[in-house]
Order: structure tokens, then sequence, then C-alpha cells
């Protein structure tokens, strides 16, 4: 192949290629050809929009999450996070009459400030990512159930509801719509921005991306309020989507946003992934709990069955990797 | 060949080792005696490790036959040798940090009794083995704080308790200092005394010539040439190992221009690691750094580049103040530094060539902040054909030898045009061949007007490169020599002064 051949061809393939997400990809597609066979209802265009209306909340979340493994971190409070983004939307939307885009300011804002308290700790008082995210898990949750003492806020408007439940244009929701621009912007800023390009080097090694230059203690501050704002963005689209906010919401999905990054081939000790992967990862967990329940898995199999999914994706990047 | 006529301990006769189609030993023949230092040496790639690997029993030979005290010997694995007492110490020590000494140098045999580990027989049978390497430290001792040179011994007594014969020390003294070196010589020759056998590996001639009783030089996976005493002059060994003349080795030096580029004043660490120390380096000046491990060089080349902080003092570039909060900052106003840990501080062994090359040159890559990948592969092509890097873009840094890793990690800075280059040992572990070639890259930076700053602990390297040489002890400055008053006795008598 010579160079030029190379660069036009690579100039094209960047776009759409799924590198190192291959092994994933050939797994969804396994699964939606079993899926199809094996039920009636399973290939259906309705049945698609279906699973990206469920998958919304954990895709916005595991992007998030991807950029953190990315630099070698790792982000235990997204779920919490979302809860005390939902608590603060409804507070300020129904409790205190505000209009929803300042609501929803106001939620975010807050997100922020959790994801920036994770990241200091991280990095100006040196705690490990899993300690201080496991203290931000607790705090935030604990924040959230304070706004309203446990019990949940009903009462938004009714074209919030709307949102996610019309299909403009015959497909798209408002909040799929969201989610669908939070892949693409993703994306293209890991893979072409010069801040995305630095997660990677950060992730494969700190010290050597201090001395190329790379202010790796403020990119890892952001990284953390980035994952925390995307938490609370997910938490805005569930609210929506439930018409309700209440703070026991999100608990646990940490794991499933890990999971999906971990299945997209996203490496746990940083440096090597990215979000193609996990869309892949986040629709493989989608499918296949959609798939589920359509042939009539109960719920408790089918936590085992996604277990296993983990281990075996895992398994094959590793023997992958080593052969 | 030893002349008392004893028979040897181990005899090796016509070792071959294939990988695939490909033979990378040919027929090697040695003998190891009892009581003698045979030194191996050769550059990377020559053979050496995957010889001592055959020894060792890591590794099987494709052919040849192994004598061990007069019987056949083909080891399966290294547990056999172990057994048989032949006791491999690796370049990297692989000793557990969090637990004591005597764990440490029982871990997998633990004498049991009771069904329960012994520990009074463990840590007395580990004290012996200390003692005999002239180590007073308890057995209870945590590993974890010890200095490296304890931490080699511990694994020399680790293979002592074993009983070995033979012992083979892979680069035992890479990570060590002169007096930690001194101290692991000593116990060498006290092994030597009790009829150990001991194959040493180094890439420290000088070192060689101290402590070996013979050298064997292996080249391409053969063994070219035999010497019967170490007391040879450094070129002849060097120029063996080579297979050519070492007149090129350091190319002639230009004369630096008159104007001051780089100054620094009064500079102190917080930590006191280095402390007042005043120079200037002109431009295409090539300012060596010499002193002991542990003289403070490291700590202030990395200090000038903005990688540690400082207590007091500036650095002027063009009589401009400079002094660095950051790297990012030293980076900006054109100072680089290549570190002096490759692997930790240098490249990210898992990524690519290419992407380790734009880390350093995202603006060179894209525009306002948006990489183009074509761009970053034209770019990483464009320096690796500029520095003869072996490899290609894509390759993983993990897949190249030291030199050329060596070569991207200076190459990913040269884009930039920088004004001062500080490269920190830039030539450890990395065989003769590619130091020739990072001496040109060296000498082409001066001649292009850059101030190049090299830290090195080789005396031959820093006399034969520099143009000054700034001599260190204990984080003060002793002096700094002029190219025709440098030489080893001056350079060491500042750096033990």
């Amino acid at each position: 192949m010579t160079a030029d051949q190379d660069v036009g061809k690579s100039r094209l393939l960047d776009m759409i290629s799924i590198r190192g997400a291959t092994g994933p990809l050939i797994g969804l597609l396994l699964l939606c050809v079993f899926l199809s066979i094996a039920t009636d209802s399973f290939l259906s265009f309705r049945n698609f929009l279906n699973i990206l209306d469920q998958i919304t909340v954990l895709g916005i979340m595991a992007v998030g999450m991807t950029f953190v493994i990315l630099i070698g971190g790792i982000d235990l409070s997204v779920g919490s996070v979302l809860a005390l983004s939902m608590m603060v939307l409804g507070y300020l939307n129904v409790e205190a009459g505000m209009p929803m885009a300042i609501a929803i300011s106001g939620a975010l804002l807050a997100s922020a400030i959790a994801g920036a308290v994770s990241g200091l700790l991280i990095t100006a008082f040196r705690i490990p990512a899993f300690i201080a995210t496991l203290a931000m898990m607790s705090i935030a949750r604990g924040v959230a159930n304070m706004i309203t003492n446990g019990s949940q806020i009903i009462g938004f408007p009714a074209w919030f509801n709307m949102g996610a439940i019309i299909r403009y244009g015959g497909f798209l929701t408002m909040t799929v719509a969201v989610m669908l621009i939070v892949f693409t912007v993703a994306t293209l800023y890991l893979r072409y921005r010069e801040g995305g390009r630095s997660l990677y080097a950060i992730g494969g090694n700190p010290e050597v991306a201090r001395l190329a230059g790379i202010n790796v203690q403020r990119t890892t501050v952001l990284v953390y309020v980035a994952s925390a704002v995307l938490s609370g963005l997910a938490g805005v689209l569930l609210a929506a989507r439930l018409d309700a906010v209440q703070p026991s919401s999100g608990v646990a999905y940490e794991l499933d946003a890990i999971a999906a990054v971990v299945i997209g081939g996203t490496s746990l000790s940083g440096g090597t992934g990215g979000v193609v992967g996990t869309i892949v990862g986040v629709l493989i967990i989608g499918v296949l709990r959609n798939g589920l329940n359509l042939i009539g898995v109960s719920p408790f199999l089918q936590a085992v069955i996604i277990g296993s999914v983990i281990v075996l994706a895992v398994a094959v990047e590793t023997i992958k990797r080593r052969s | 060949m030893t002349s008392d006529g004893r028979s040897p301990i181990l005899t090796l006769r016509n070792i071959h080792k294939s990988y695939g189609p490909i033979e990378v030993l040919h027929g090697i023949d040695m003998d190891i005696h009892a009581g003698e230092v045979v030194a191996l040496l050769g550059e990377n790639g020559a053979g050496k490790s995957t010889l001592s690997n055959i020894i060792s029993g890591t590794v099987l030979p494709s052919a040849g036959t192994m004598t061990w005290q007069g019987a056949s010997y083909a080891p399966a694995n290294p547990r056999e040798a172990m057994d048989a007492g032949v006791g491999m110490i690796h370049q990297e020590l692989l000793l557990l940090p969090h637990l004591t000494i005597a764990e440490n140098i029982f871990v997998g045999r633990y004498p049991m009794k009771h069904g329960r580990v012994d520990r009074g027989e463990m840590e007395s049978r580990a004290h012996r083995g200390l003692e005999r390497l002239g180590l007073d430290i308890s057995p209870r001792q945590y590993v974890e704080g010890l200095s490296t040179a304890s931490q080699q011994l511990i694994e020399i007594a680790k293979a002592l308790t074993l009983n070995a014969k033979l012992l083979i020390l892979d680069e035992p003294t890479a990570a060590l200092g002169g007096e930690e070196t001194k101290l692991l010589f000593k116990q060498i020759e006290r092994l030597k005394s009790e009829g150990v056998g001991i194959v040493y590996i180094s890439h420290r001639l000088e070192e060689i010539k101290q402590i070996a009783d013979r050298i064997v030089v292996m080249r391409d996976g053969h063994k070219v040439q035999e010497f019967d005493t170490a007391d040879l002059p450094v070129r002849t060994i060097v120029e063996a190992m080579v297979g050519r003349s070492m007149e090129q080795m350091f190319p002639t030096l230009a004369v630096p221009d008159e104007e001051t580029v780089l100054e620094v004043s009064n500079f102190s660490s917080p930590s006191g690691r280095f402390a007042d120390v005043n120079f200037s380096v002109r431009k295409g000046e090539i300012f060596g750094i010499a002193g002991l491990i542990g003289a403070g060089r490291t700590e202030l080349v990395r200090a000038i580049a903005g990688a540690d902080p400082i207590r007091s003092g500036s650095v002027k570039l063009n009589g401009r103040d400079i002094t660095p909060n950051s790297p990012r900052d030293a980076i900006g106003n054109g100072i680089v530094l290549v570190p002096e840990d490759r692997k930790l501080q240098g490249v990210i062994l898992d990524h690519s060539i290419a992407e380790n090359i734009a880390y350093s040159n995202f603006e060179s890559v894209g525009r306002s902040g948006w990489i183009r990948s074509h761009r970053v592969r034209e770019f990483a092509d464009k320096s690796i054909r500029k520095f003869g890097v072996k490899g290609r873009g894509r390759q993983k840094a993990s897949e190249m030898s030291g030199g050329n890793q060596q070569k991207v990690v200076i190459a990913k800075w040269l884009a930039r045009n920088p004004r001062v280059v500080l490269l920190d040992e830039p030539t450890r572990g990395i065989d003769v061949g590619a130091r020739s070639s990072i001496y040109e890259i060296i000498h082409a930076l001066a001649a292009d007007g850059v101030a190049v700053i090299v830290v090195s602990s080789d005396l031959e390297e820093v006399l034969g490169v520099s143009n000054r040489i700034l001599v260190m002890a204990a984080g003060r400055q002793t002096g700094i020599l002029d190219r025709d008053e440098a030489n080893d006795v001056s350079v060491m008598e500042l750096a033990t002064a």
C-alpha cells in the first residue's frame, strides 16, 4: 500500500471506522440476527425506536464514563449525580416555579459542581478516583434526598413529557435527538480535537503527557465535570420520560455505564478505546434487555446473561490482544 | 580459558536457537569455571539474553549440549535450573515490596512445620543468606524502602539460599550508584572466593574491567571473541562488540557561537536536591553535566524544563526571564526535555509512534485544535525518516528497540524548533551502534544553533560529546570545565569533591 492510497483511504474510513470495536460490533449483529429469528416482534422499525428510547439515559452516561475511563479514572458517582440533577430540576421548575430553561441550567450546574469537586479531590488532594467518586456517590445521593426529604416531585409542564413521546418526523423524539447529538459531538471530539487526543495521552501515561506539555490536572478536572454534566443531562431526559423525579433514581446506573464502556472495548487501565465502541456496548446492553424481555426471560436471568456478556467481551479483547 | 587446569562447572557446546525460520544463536561454545566472573558482552540483540535464558532454563535450545558439573544438563524450566544450582538475577527486580525480606527470599517454598509457615526457620535461614553477602539488615524488614542495591543483593541472597553454584547477573548495576556498585562488587568477590561461578552482563565497560576475569563478546548471535583477561583498553572491547573501529563514535565538535541562549542563576530546589546552581549555555553549544548518581543532575534539568518546582532562582532565555512553572510553560518558550526514564516518562509504550509524536505537536498536525489523522501520519513519517528510526508510524512504541524509542522521544520535540534541548542520560540502556546515531543527532542540533544540555553518568560519553562540562556533587555545583581541561581525572575529582 503506498502512502498516498493510505491517506485517501483513511480520510474516508476514519469517519466511520470502528477501530478496536469490531469484536463487539460483530457480537451486536449476531445478537440482532438471533433475536430476529427467535421472536416475531424484534425485527421491526417500531421496536428499533423503542430500543433507542430505552438506551438514552444509559447512552449519555456511558459517553461521560468513556472519557473518565480513557484517562485511566473511574466515576462511581454518575447514578447519584443523575438523581441530584433530577431533584434540582424538579425543585426549581415545580416547587420554585421557575421556567424550564433555568431549571435545566440549574440541574446541569449542580451536576457540574459535583463533578468539579470529584475532579479536585482527585487532582489537588490526590485521592484515588475510586474513593473520591465513591464519596461523591454518597454525598450527591444525600443532597438529592435532602431537597424534598426523600419524596418525589410531580407536576412538570405537559410539553416536557411530550418531548420524550412525540416522534418528530415519525421517528425522532427530543430525548433520542439529544442522545444522537451527544454521540456525534463526543465521537468527533475524541477523534479530531486536540483535547480529545490529550485524553488518550493522559490515560496512556500521565507523566509522559505532562512532560509533553499537556495540562493533566486541569484536563482531569474537566473530564470529571464532563462526566457529571452528561449524567445530569441524562437525568433531565429521564425526568422527561418519567414525567416525575425522585431521589432514588439511578441507583447502580454507574455499573451499567461502566459495563457498556468495557463491553465496547475501552480498557479500564486507560489510553485505548473510544465512544464508538461505547455506543456499540450500549446497544448490546439495550438490545439484549429488549430482546430478552420479548422472549420472556425473567429479569433475574437477564442479569446473569448480561454479566456473562461482560466477561465474554473482555475475554475476547484480551485474547485478541495477546495473539 | 583459565589456566588452573580445573574442569569447568558449566560447558556449552554448539548451542543453537531458532525462532521459526530465524536462527538467533549460531553454535555457541562457552566454558565457565568455579570461582570466576565471565563478562558476557554485546550490543542489544547480540544474543546475550537468549544465551543466559538457555542456561537458566527459561528458553530451550534448538540444538547443542550443556554439561553441568560433569553431568548432562538440559533444564526444562527455571525451576529445574534453580534446583540444579543455576540462578539468574534479572535486570528488573522481581521483589514484592509489601513482604519482608525473609518472605521474599522464600516465597513459593516457605519452610513448613505442622502445616504452618515456620517463620523462625525462614528468618534464620534468610539471615544466614544475608550474612554471607555481608548485609547487616534484619530479614524481618519490609522490602519497600530498601535501596536498589540492597534489593539487588536480596535477589542474590535468594539465589544463594538455593545453593546456587552459578549466578547470571543481568545488568546488575543499571540502577546503582557508585557506592552501591562498590558494595555489590565486594560481594561478588566474596562469592567468587567461595567458588561460585558468575556470568556478568553489563553495558558498563569500566565495570567489566574491574570485576571480570574473562570476557566473551557476542555479535549477531555469534561468539566473536574471547579475551582471557579483562585488562584491556575499552576501545578494544567496544570494537569487538560493534565490529568496526570506534574512530567515528563521537563526531568532531564545532565551535559554538558567542551569543548566550540560556542562563540559569541561583537555582535551588525546594527539597535541597540541588542548590545555588549558576551556568549559561551558548548558541550551538553542547553543555555536559557530569556527577555521580544522586548528585542532583536529573532534578536540575527537570526543574529547568518546568517539570519540578523550584525554591529560588531564575531561568533566562536570550536575556529574558522565563522561569517556567510547568512543562507547558517551558515548551512554549522552546525549552524541551528528553527525560531519563524513557519507558516511564518519554513514550507511551502502548500507543503508536505517530500518536506519541503527535502528543507534543498538536498545533503542527491540526488546525485550530482539529487533529487530522493523515497529517499525524505524514508528520510522523517525516520525523521518522529524518532521524533514521527503524519502524513505521503505526507501530507501537513497545515494539521498537530502546535506541529507536529514544529517537522517537527526541524526534517528537524537534519539529517545534526548540532553542534549548535537555537530554537526561540519552543513551542509557541503548546499544553501542545506536549510540553513535544519537550523538549525531545531538551534534546536528548544536550545528542548527540549539543550546544542548546532556546529563550523563557515562564519563566517556560526557567527555566525548561536550564543549564544556558542569560537574555536580551532592547537589552542589563543584566546577565547570572547558573541553581542553576536562578528562576523567579532573571530572571525577570534582564529582567526589
